[in-house]
């Protein structure tokens, strides 16, 4: 049995081009007063060059959970979700689709592409307050994700 | 949007073979009244369930499934492969509750697409706790795919 009062701490990489939503987004995960680490990118093609620590993302760590905006520009969500679960690398991390969208079929898209949790964005952010508490409470006392290494510069 | 306080009726297919287990976690999620809770017994019994074979004929399609790793006949693995291969299965979240908390065990679960790794606590305060968060996270944090009937 794990140390199971002990809530682990996890890295999360937030993909999201909406920087009012970043901010709000960040600032409540602050306020959950769980210790995750948010690290942000504003777009498709940077969410997957952090994953594959490419030019400037060179030494970042890879992240325990991703949460991925779907209408970005460049690369949108859904293209994002099909590149990681192709590379074998990358297909293990679990990825959260955080979405202003409530539509029935981006929700059962998004779960046939592999994301495992589609989380509409509230617009009222007390609500957002309360959403990213209990995200913050499921994936650190809940439910665990893979190990990740932090991955080697040399 | 999500909906603040009430919580959207949830049907969740347990597959475990352990009738202690099973007991355990339904004592746990009695006070919630959103949630109900279907059974299969083994990996086998869960593939007829879900694809509506033999008894299960007029089985409800669950919104989630908990599925347990070791057990007889076809493992937690093994069920979650076939679904994931299955088209009219492969939208449903699967979130595996084990009793195992070895690493291994947590990659091969997401590399199969499980959704989330629960490790099955000890003690039943803790049971109580992890089955109230979850819970919350599913109805009222998370949209899950409508059934399709």
């Amino acid at each position: 049995m794990a140390d199971e009062y002990k809530p682990q701490q996890i890295e999360i990489l937030l993909v999201d081009d909406n920087d009012d939503d970043v901010v709000l987004i960040t600032e409540s995960f602050r306020d959950s007063k769980f210790l995750n680490l948010v690290h942000v990118v504003n777009d498709g093609a940077e969410a997957l060059a952090y994953l594959r620590h490419e030019g400037q993302y060179k030494s970042a760590v890879t992240p325990g959970l991703i949460l991925l905006d779907i209408n970005m520009p460049k690369m949108n969500g859904f293209e994002v979700l099909a590149a990681m679960k192709a590379d074998p690398q990358l297909r293990t991390i679990p990825v959260v689709m955080l979405t202003t969208s409530t539509r029935d079929v981006d929700v059962a898209r998004s779960y046939d592409s592999g994301a495992c949790s589609f989380v509409s964005k509230p617009v009222d952010l007390e609500k957002l307050k309360e959403v990213v508490k209990q995200f913050a409470l499921y994936w650190t006392l809940v439910s665990v994700v893979p190990p990740t290494r932090r991955i080697d510069t040399a | 949007m999500t909906t603040d306080t009430v919580s959207a009726p949830l049907e969740i297919l347990v597959v475990d073979d352990n009738e202690d287990d099973v007991l355990l976690l339904r004592e746990s999620l009695r006070d919630m009244p959103a949630v109900t809770l279907l059974h299969a017994c083994d990996g086998d019994d869960a593939i007829a369930f879900l694809r509506r074979e033999g008894s299960y004929a007029t089985a409800p399609r669950p919104g989630l499934v908990l599925l347990d790793i070791n057990m007889p006949r076809k493992n937690g693995f093994e069920v979650l492969a076939a679904m994931k291969k299955d088209p009219e299965l492969r939208a449903i979240p699967v979130i595996m509750l084990t009793t195992s908390n070895r690493d291994a065990d947590v990659v091969t679960a997401y590399s199969y697409g499980a959704c989330s790794f629960v490790t099955k606590p000890v003690n039943f305060d803790r049971l109580k706790l992890i089955a109230t968060h979850f819970v919350d996270y599913w109805t009222t944090v998370v949209r899950i795919p409508r059934a399709r009937d």
